[in-house]
């Protein structure tokens, strides 16, 4: 195989794992967060016996699932691409990465997938209580992945913790390989973008039902409670995103002069920029609109605050400035308007109109897909960011990447591209037509009652119930 | 014992855990094709529908073990396996959405039940293609070369005798879980397939030990012949009675009379039994390999430090995984027709 082929094969599986993590990491954004809701409103409702709650949980369970089996089939490809597209970072990091994803499975998969059923199906199989356990084991089993997961991750991204025998690496204290010095930051900055995630798509859906003046008592609530949480949690991922910049800037500089596009070697007094076309070429941004001194004093808490810019490094050592730039200021960007939301919608309850203002509600329920997008683009600035290391300062990627023929990954990639285009569409397709459709009325929940034990009288009370429904149809 | 034979054996347990579990299920996308009315496929796929999940984590820990465990061994295999497991993990994507949106669709019902049983078809498939291109020795420069090479007469035939035996295992399921037409169905279905996988089961037994001297002294090379005869005799003795009770079964149907319940369950257990025999031989065969004549797991293995931190998890985790997954199934105990409720 010539070079040009084996760097074209080594770019595809780069591309195809980006394509194929950048499908996945859309599902459970939104599951993480909407399990934790759905727990939530079933506590609520054996606590308080509010029927909305009952009928948050039941409604939103069914999005609920169908994002969840969108997350593990595009997941299962991801457990097993390691090795078939970078066959060499598999070996190399094995022994570190591998036992990480082992705890994860453990601990979490399978928790997940064995109490999803019960929470799926099981509502007329078990006590109310069980259902409740059930739901609540399902969301902490999301969580526990998170972590695992992003323990992983941050290894890549802040190793420690290992030592290299044989060119392989060894792991010399496991404490110091899960809790690295970037574990903190980013497990708690995703497991808050994921609860945002979730609470803007309830908030964007209650207002849409609001605006159509549909399901008012059900809208209503569902839109005070997110708004709530929204104004909790926007905030605290503004802080926990510092929090986390301040160790970016500590451990990996590069990546942080790539996300503000500082390019000078080193640079005092550094504007922050509000906008900016970096040009990797020239080394240099062009239309820079700027507030100067605010980047120092954002990162090093001086206006004169020295930082690290991109010309310390060989351009070889560089990851690809303008997209990593533009991701980090499209996730601010939203991360701001969250904010925003959540302060107007404070706002306007105070003064007694926040179900009436149309202008707010259009505004959040164009707000259903900001966590999301927010998400993906600050992956973009963590792992684009990185580059062009694998596992930062240590291992490359394009030097690790699977011998493969071009073709075979083209054909791969190709098959990707086209399965997950299609069922995409019809994941938004499906979405949109459970939302369309409304949550249970609240005369049929009561009716049917969840938790009964004996699963005979449970199949007897709906077979019964589908009697009367046909009953009333035929008069 | 040597803390690298326990995470082989662990490997074994993961594997032999997926193939019974997700084969019964992938069994069922197999079987589709057999049944023809929404009802009857309505039925199909209620009856895992609240378990296929769990079942195909089996996959991901059998991965995510040999990766942490045996890191060689799971570069080289999956990066040589390529496209097969490639084309496996399109179809397992396809007949997992199936589950979501076949029963939330209207005009598109049938391209679901298409999606869900070619699915379920060609990930069977290329498992089975897998399992005969290692037991036959991947060529060691198939990565670079033709992703024809995997295919061969051999390797074709266990991709057939694979989807076969989870066909077997998903009639013998559908025989536990239904009561009427289509128990009958399977049970016919399941006595042909009885056949067919006991053929297989003989054919892939004696290439395998044909095919390699070292095999041949394994299983024929002295007195060790007498402990492993029970093996296929068990397997003979398994396949007889499971006929006789899909038969047992069938026959109820005529004569519309009642079958014991432990006539109705007996065939799934008879099933496993057979695949639990069948994998006992390949590993009596393949030991101490992950990739016969090239890799053993000694070679394969990690660093011990790895393997150690693992095995709290898996003595605590693997006991409780299996605990809360048997209260999972009890729960849904029973036909499906007794608990159609949805979510």
């Amino acid at each position: 195989m010539d070079i040009d082929s084996a760097q074209l094969s080594a770019i595809l599986s780069r591309i195809q794992f980006a394509f194929t993590v950048s499908f996945h990491i859309i599902f459970p954004s939104i599951t993480i967060g909407l399990a934790t809701l759905i727990a939530v409103w079933e506590g609520l409702w054996l606590k308080t016996r509010n029927p909305v709650y009952l009928q948050l949980a039941k409604f939103w369970i069914k999005p609920f699932a169908i994002t969840f089996g969108m997350g593990v089939v595009s997941g299962i490809v991801l457990s097993y691409e390691f090795g078939t597209n970078f066959s060499k970072f598999s070996e190399l990091t094995g022994a570190v990465l591998g036992p990480l994803m082992a705890y994860e499975v453990l601990t979490a998969f399978f928790l997940e997938a064995g109490f999803l059923g019960v929470m799926l199906f099981g509502w007329q199989r078990v006590s109310e209580r069980m259902h409740f356990f059930a739901s609540c084991t399902v969301a902490v089993g999301t969580w526990i992945s998170a972590f695992w997961i992003i323990a992983a991750n941050s290894w890549m991204q802040t190793p420690a913790g290992h030592k290299i025998v044989n060119g392989r690496f060894e792991v010399e204290s496991w404490f110091a390989v899960i809790f690295n010095p970037s574990m903190p930051y980013r497990l708690s900055h995703m497991l808050l973008a994921t609860m945002l995630t979730a609470t803007f798509v309830v908030m964007a859906t209650s207002a849409w039902y609001l605006l159509k003046q549909q399901h008012q008592t059900f809208a209503r609530k569902g839109l005070s409670m997110t708004l709530w949480l929204a104004l909790v949690l926007a905030p605290l991922q503004a802080l926990v995103g510092d929090f986390h910049g301040l160790n970016v800037k500590e451990h990996q500089p590069i990546k942080l002069a790539a996300m503000e596009g500082i390019w000078p070697a080193r640079e005092a007094h550094v504007p922050y920029l509000l906008f900016a076309i970096p040009d990797p070429e020239q080394e240099k941004n062009h239309f820079e609109v700027k507030i100067p001194g605010l980047a120092s004093l954002l990162l090093t808490h001086d206006w004169q605050g020295e930082l690290q810019g991109l010309q310390s490094v060989p351009k070889a050592d560089r990851p690809n400035v303008p997209l990593v730039f533009f991701s980090f200021r499209l996730m601010v960007g939203l991360g701001l308007l969250m904010i925003f939301i959540a302060g107007a919608g404070l706002w306007l309850r105070k003064r007694g109109t926040l179900y009436q203002s149309r202008w707010f509600l259009r505004l959040c329920s164009l707000m259903a897909p900001s966590g999301v997008i927010a998400v993906l683009a600050g992956w973009y600035v963590v792992e684009v960011g990185r580059q062009p290391w694998l596992v930062q300062g240590l291992v490359r990627t394009m030097d690790v990447v699977s011998p493969l023929p071009a073709e075979r990954v083209a054909l791969s990639l190709s098959l990707f591209v086209l399965t997950y285009s299609l069922l995409f569409g019809v994941y938004l397709y499906f979405f949109r037509k459970l939302i369309k459709k409304g949550p249970p009325e609240l005369a049929d929940l009561q009716q049917l009652k969840v938790g009964v034990k004996a699963s005979g009288y449970a199949v007897a009370f709906t077979k019964n119930l589908a009697d009367e429904t046909q009953h009333k149809g035929a008069h | 014992m040597d803390i690298s034979l326990f995470y082989f054996l662990l490997l074994g347990f993961a594997i032999l855990m997926y193939v019974l579990l997700d084969g019964f299920d992938l069994g069922i996308g197999i079987l589709y094709p057999w049944f023809n009315s929404d009802a009857e496929h309505d039925h199909l796929m209620r009856s895992i529908s609240h378990v296929w999940d769990g079942n195909e984590t089996w996959l991901v820990f059998g991965g995510v073990i040999l990766f942490g465990a045996f890191p060689t061994a799971y570069a080289q295999l999956l990066s040589t396996l390529y496209l097969p497991i490639m084309l496996m993990l399109i179809g397992l994507i396809f007949r997992g959405v199936a589950f979501e949106y076949r029963f939330k669709s209207h005009s598109s019902k049938i391209w679901w039940s298409r999606a869900f049983a070619i699915g379920s078809t060609l990930a069977a498939f290329c498992q089975g293609l897998m399992l005969g291109a290692v037991v036959q020795g991947v060529p060691s420069d198939a990565i670079q070369g033709s992703s024809l090479q995997l295919v061969t007469p051999f390797s074709l035939f266990t991709a057939v005798a694979v989807v076969a035996g989870y066909a077997l295992l998903g009639c013998a399921y559908l025989v536990m879980k239904s009561r009427g037409a289509i128990q009958h169905k399977a049970a016919q279905r399941g006595r042909v397939l009885v056949w067919v996988v006991m053929l297989a089961m003989a054919l892939v037994s004696l290439f395998t030990v044909l095919s390699d001297d070292l095999i041949w002294q394994r299983w024929f090379g002295g007195w060790q012949t007498l402990w492993l005869l029970p093996l296929p005799l068990l397997a003979m003795a398994a396949a007889r009675l499971l006929y006789r009770d899909l038969g047992r079964v069938r026959k109820s149907h005529h004569k519309a009379e009642q079958v014991t319940e432990k006539h109705e369950d007996r065939p799934f257990w008879l099933a496993v039994s057979l695949f639990v025999l069948a994998f006992a031989g390949l590993l009596v065969s393949l030991f101490p390999y992950l990739l016969p004549r090239q890799l053993s797991y000694q070679q394969a293995v990690a660093p011990e430090h790895s393997l150690w931190f693992m095995l709290p998890g898996v003595l605590i985790f693997v006991p409780l995984i299996l605990a809360y997954t048997i209260w999972g199934y009890r729960i849904f105990a029973g036909k499906v027709e007794d608990f159609e409720e949805g979510y």
